[in-house]
């Protein structure tokens, strides 16, 4: 089976200033998002107290927070999780070593809910305000370390304007991922975190798989444009790109259906980093380069230097 | 025979052999154990007792064994391994540690080449993961305390002439000397004593002074010394707790991680780990009255505590004798009265401090302070000059062999506090790992058949690979004794599905080229090279994205960067060597007319 017979000609290229239009509506929109409402940090960031309560039937989230209410936990975030069971207790701040008393004390007040005394305390994680900051300002240091990595690797395999085009591509994905958990109001923890990173790993993998044909195109394809060359490499990569990105996507969605509620978030950045990260590769880091002037001569003269190809080097 | 390199098979087998010895351990699991371990010197119970015991209670068990020194004990189920601890804890000699472990159940030959299963993270077994932060400037001022002493009786020795010492601030002192004389004497004989003070001379209206605070070296060494100690300390307390396999680490300057895999009582295991267990002898002030105190008349030089029922005591302020003499403590029962005792031995200068003291302070009462609270304040019968002391006043049993456990184990030179405290219930374990590998299954699964589907019979080899791939990335896990977090997992679930990429290029390629014309054979040598320059280029790109994440990551960030750098490295050699010597090996030399690609 194959989703293409022969290869496709689709004209990505003609509909470029399309697809950027769109992109920096979504990105600035992601932008407005995170600058106005800001993300909904888990205790991984902000401090403070999570409990996981396992009831034998059913849980009354309102009775729940009644409860907790009544003993002065008047600021606890209550919801279920996973099932109607399993209930998420979120208390801000909280201080240094208390949080076994606080647990303590939220586990009697659940015992005045219906149905409470057979309850079970299934996870307690405290985070003390000072570590969240330290964990954000190293999580920020890491997006960047990758972004310099990145930036590095591919201005000395390719040449700049592909590295320009491929971190543009990987900004946009994280951009628009945030801008989603922003609105959706979705809760940002460590493991969404290390999920971003991974996303931008996969979609840069998705780009280089681009600009490699590019690369080899430009020096094979004489009588072609830049952006012929261009649509070429985007079409003849198109089934592999498909493929690859429906094989994770399923997989991932696997991992979203059946991983549990703890690694839902994480699956959830997953899938739409995928999609996101393969539109990206597609539409956004191949017209950059186009934009910041990609020329045959830059992959030429790149080509005569690393391989010594003199054929190639007489032709200029 | 075929094209392919004979070297390049035997280095597939190199590869593949071990990797299968090093994953099989896994398909074993683990068998939740006990660890039976007695003192050395003390009658060890046989394995044989063990078993009577079990068999009497009717607790179901698979096999006690003894084992290096220690009997262990295998149950076929966490709940019979829990009530085995606690029958065992209570028929077996006070002494006999009885630690919750697990262990291998993979047969002997296997186990005796090193192979051991998977490390499960706290998220996937249950357990507690407490992030201690050491208050090494405590340690600082405490150590400055301790000078003001010092100095004071180091003065009066060398008759240097002085007026007072004082605190100045948390971190210093100031000494106010009679004269220029007495101030040149003091830094001279300062320096030459205590090089790990800083001095300096003041000259104010009020008089001379000598500020001394301590050296940035001394203060350097205190800090990573409060460190330390600390870690020396908790493991010690671990060690009391009963857990088999507890890590223990530095991190950061002034933190320290501790894992405790399996423990479920996580109330007592932060108590005993996180107090401070700053225990103090402070002389009770009978002279004023406690309710005028209570009131609000503290007298100068006294403090009020409270008793753990809340009760008021009136103390002088000033420490008598702290922990830090204590060499031994144990938890007993007072044969006169039945109540629950601790007994306390002092070193050698505890001894002679303690004899003094009581000698001293016949009648009088003495208060025994726990993190500041009054634990009793019994009344000095008699001078115990033998360096024996027992403390009564406990609610119960367990309360004395808690407070014995700490006393025993040393007190920390620092408080510590608990910046981060993460437990996991072992249901939710059980729960996360099923539903994890239920996840692996299944993308694997659907992946598998939509490779089939979509590239015939590449598609097997291919499925072949990513089998393999995963079968690499467990050995490889365990062999490098790396921890499997449900990050971790999910990370496993991202390989699968980014180990196909590979392969879909080569076989994209191969399909390119017969399209272009090429003769089978061509096809396929054409693809896997061209191929292999993007597949080195995207996960090279992958790969940095990784190291970053586990350079940066704590705990489970880590856990899931291990996981997808391995993955990548893996996927690497199955989709490129392992599918190629496949195919190459189906080919043969055969003339091929078509590729069921």
């Amino acid at each position: 089976m194959e989703f293409f017979k022969g290869s496709t000609q689709i004209r990505f290229m003609d509909r470029r200033v399309h697809f950027a239009i769109l992109s920096a509506i979504l990105v600035l929109g992601s932008l407005v998002a995170l600058f106005t409402k800001g993300l909904n940090l888990g205790i991984d960031f902000t401090g403070g107290t999570l409990i996981e309560v396992r009831y034998q039937q059913a849980a009354s989230v309102s009775q729940v927070r009644e409860a907790l209410a009544r003993n002065g936990f008047g600021d606890a975030v209550v919801q279920t999780f996973g099932s109607p069971q399993d209930v998420l207790i979120r208390l801000p701040g909280g201080s240094q070593a208390s949080s076994t008393a606080l647990s303590a004390r939220v586990s009697a007040a659940l015992q005045q809910t219906p149905g409470g005394q057979g309850l079970e305390i299934r996870r307690v994680e405290f985070v003390g305000p000072h570590v969240g900051q330290e964990l954000a300002t190293q999580g920020l240091l890491a997006l960047l370390l990758v972004i310099l990595g990145i930036l590095i690797y591919v201005s000395i395999r390719f040449e700049w304007r592909f590295a320009v085009g491929s971190i543009v591509a990987l900004l946009h994905d994280p951009i628009l991922i945030l801008g989603f958990f922003s609105v959706s109001g979705m809760e940002f923890s460590v493991t969404t975190l290390a999920a971003l990173l991974a996303v931008m790993g996969y979609s840069i993998n998705d780009t280089v798989v681009i600009f490699d044909r590019i690369r080899e195109y430009l020096v094979q394809q004489r009588n072609k444009s830049v952006v012929e060359v261009l649509d070429m490499s985007v079409n003849s990569t198109l089934s592999r790109t498909i493929m690859t990105s429906l094989t994770t996507l399923l997989v991932v969605l696997a991992l979203l259906f059946f991983g549990g509620p703890v690694i839902q978030p994480f699956a959830v950045t997953l899938v739409i980093g995928i999609i996101v990260g393969t539109y990206s590769s597609i539409f956004i880091a191949s017209p950059v380069t186009l934009w910041l002037g990609l020329k045959r001569e830059h992959v030429l003269k790149t080509k005569l230097i690393r391989a010594g190809d003199r054929e190639d080097g007489a032709r200029i | 025979m075929n094209r392919y390199p004979l070297w390049k098979y035997l280095l597939i087998l190199a590869v593949l052999i071990p990797s299968f010895l090093y994953a099989l351990p896994n398909v074993y699991g683990t068998d939740p154990a006990l660890e039976i371990k007695a003192p050395q010197g003390t009658a060890a119970p046989s394995p044989a007792q063990v078993e009577s015991l079990l068999q009497q209670a009717r607790i179901p068990y698979l096999q006690v064994r003894q084992g290096g020194g220690e009997i262990r004990a295998r149950f076929p189920d966490a709940e019979s391994q829990a009530s085995a601890q606690v029958l065992l804890r209570q028929r077996l000699p006070a002494q006999t540690e009885v630690a919750l472990a697990s262990l291998s159940a993979a047969p002997g030959w296997l186990q005796a080449l090193g192979a051991k299963p998977v490390n499960l993270g706290l998220d996937l077994r249950g357990g507690v993961y407490l992030l201690l932060q050491v208050q090494t400037e405590v340690a600082i001022n405490r150590a400055v305390d301790r000078y003001v002493d010092e100095l004071r009786v180091f003065m009066r020795e060398k008759g240097i002439q002085y007026l007072r010492v004082e605190r100045e601030g948390a971190q210093a002192l100031r000494i106010k000397l009679n004269d220029q004389a007495a101030l040149d004497a003091a830094g001279r004989e300062f320096g030459e004593r205590y090089p790990e003070l800083a001095l300096l001379p003041e000259r104010t209206p009020d008089g001379l002074f000598l500020r001394v605070t301590l050296t940035d070296a001394e203060k350097e060494r205190l800090r990573k010394f409060a460190v330390e100690q600390g870690i020396i300390t908790i493991r010690n307390r671990i060690d009391q707790l009963g857990v088999s396999e507890p890590v223990i680490q530095r991190q950061g300057i002034d933190r320290i991680a501790v894992q405790l895999p399996g423990v479920q009582d996580t109330a007592r295991a932060k108590q005993i780990i996180g107090s401070t267990a700053q225990l103090e002898f402070k002389m009770v002030d009978e002279e004023h009255d406690v309710a005028a105190a209570v009131g609000g008349s503290v007298p100068a030089g006294d403090a009020l505590y409270y008793g753990r029922d809340g009760q008021p005591y009136l103390l002088k302020t000033h420490t008598v004798l702290t922990g830090e003499f204590i060499s031994d403590a144990g938890s007993g029962i007072d044969q006169q009265t039945g109540q629950a005792i601790v007994n306390v031995s002092f070193d050698g200068r505890g001894t002679r401090i303690f004899s003094r003291l009581t000698t001293e302070n016949v009648g009088k009462r003495m208060a025994i302070l726990l993190d500041d609270k009054v634990i009793t304040a019994p009344v000095i019968n008699e001078p115990i000059t033998g360096g024996r002391a027992q403390i009564n006043g406990f609610a119960d049993t367990q309360e004395a062999h808690s407070v014995a456990i700490m006393l025993r184990a040393g007190a920390l030179p620092a408080p510590v506090a608990v910046v981060e405290e993460r437990s996991v219930g072992p249901s939710l374990g059980q729960d996360s790992i099923e539903q994890g590998i239920n996840s692996i299954i299944i993308g694997m699964l659907v992946v598998l058949a939509f490779m089939t589907f979509y590239y015939r019979l590449f598609g097997l080899v291919a499925n072949l690979a990513l089998a393999l791939n995963v079968v690499l990335i467990i050995a490889a896990l365990s062999l490098l004794g790396a921890t499997l977090t449900l990050p971790g997992m999910a990370g496993i679930v991202l390989t699968v599905g980014m180990a196909v990429d590979a392969n879909v290029l080569i076989y994209e390629r191969i399909r390119e080229e017969l399209r272009n014309g090429m003769s089978p054979r061509a096809a396929v040598d054409a693809g896997f090279e061209r191929a292999m320059t993007t597949i080195i280029d995207s996960n090279i790109t992958t790969l940095i994205a990784g190291l970053v994440l586990f350079q940066f990551g704590t705990g489970p960030v880590r856990g899931f960067a291990v996981v997808l750098s391995i993955g990548i490295l893996t996927s690497m050699f199955t989709a490129v060597m392992v599918s190629r010597a496949v195919i190459q090996f189906v080919m043969g030399r055969r003339r091929l007319q078509k590729l069921y690609i």
